[in-house]
């Protein structure tokens, strides 16, 4: 077993790490200069989440070294947890919105 | 015969003689944990979204300077600590005990310093009089909930980040004390990844979406 995770990380020299970290940070750049703009608040929660899960992405493909493990584990792990967030989502988004929408508007 | 069955059963993949996806159990173990504590911090930021999005309004109170730069500053120092956190696990399964605990030390000294700064923060708010059942700020009255959810979200999160500074601390331990394995060090790097890509996501929910504008 170890020697599969070892090859794993032939794959992945320190090159590679320092690439991904800097490409993390420029996003969270990106992510600080982006709250100072005057965006609608929904365009801007996009932004955000898109570059968030972007890095979160990164961060399990490099650092978490997902992308060298066999195809079966990312499998297992990653699409029963993003259908368990999806539906979450769709659960609860709109009835939030829904005191906005009944009353007179507030903002 | 019946011996010959057993020794098939045990050479399946799905027979238990194999690791089907390839890797160890404690690593195998530390991905489920990881996963349903992604699930219970997605709950809380999605619970955090909800009472956000149906409050009349939400404070923004966090100024350029101090939070904002103290907050960005944060996220440097966690997402420089993952990186000496990969240059450790790879110094461990190349047999380098010495550089390894280095690298730990090394991402150990980030996350004390994520924590320091984050608690500076704290009782800078905490000073200002804000509580987890209200908001000191006389432009946002009636928002209690932005106190709680801020405390317990980040409070949380820190309270990961405290336990993996000790987790690491015993690794870096054990790993130069020759006990613990390079696969201990890479389950640790897992868990802290993890606690990185969480703030990922808090950070501009929690701060950037909550900046005072000029």
């Amino acid at each position: 077993m170890s020697t599969t995770s070892t090859a794993g990380h032939a794959h992945a020299g320190s090159r590679l790490y320092v690439w991904v970290w800097g490409w993390l940070l420029a996003f969270t750049g990106v992510e600080v200069y982006l709250a100072y703009l005057h965006l609608p608040v929904q365009l801007m929660l996009v932004l955000l989440m898109g570059i968030s899960v972007i890095k979160a992405g990164l961060i399990v493909a490099y650092f978490m070294h997902l992308r060298f493990e066999r195809f079966s584990l990312f499998l297992t792990l990653i699409p029963a947890l993003v259908f368990s967030i999806c539906i979450i989502l769709i659960f609860f988004f709109p009835d939030s919105l829904r005191l906005n929408e009944l009353g007179p508007p507030l903002r | 015969m019946a011996e010959a069955r057993t020794h098939a059963i045990a050479e399946s993949r799905w027979g238990g003689g194999i690791a089907p996806y390839a890797i160890g159990s404690k690593k195998f173990g530390m991905w489920l944990f990881i996963v349903s504590d992604a699930l219970t911090f997605s709950a809380l930021l999605v619970a955090y979204s909800y009472v956000r999005l149906a409050s009349a309004q939400w404070p923004t109170p966090f100024p350029f300077s101090p939070a904002i730069v103290y907050a960005t500053l944060m996220t440097f120092f966690l997402l420089s600590s993952s990186l000496t956190m990969v240059m450790a696990v790879s110094a461990a399964h190349r047999g380098e005990h010495r550089r390894a605990v280095g690298w730990l030390l090394g991402t150990m000294a980030g996350g004390t310093a994520f924590i320091a700064l984050h608690l500076r923060e704290w009782f800078h708010l905490i000073h200002e009089g804000l509580r987890p059942w209200q908001t000191p700020w006389a432009e946002w009255p009636n928002t209690p909930l932005f106190g709680g959810s801020f405390f317990g979200l980040t409070g949380l999160h820190m309270l990961h980040v405290a336990i993996g500074v000790v987790y690491l601390g015993v690794i870096a331990f054990g790993f130069g004390k020759r006990k613990f394995s390079s696969e201990d060090v890479e389950v640790s790097g897992l868990y802290w990844h993890f606690v990185d890509l969480v703030w990922m996501f808090i950070f501009p929910l929690i701060y950037l979406l909550s900046v005072r504008m000029a």
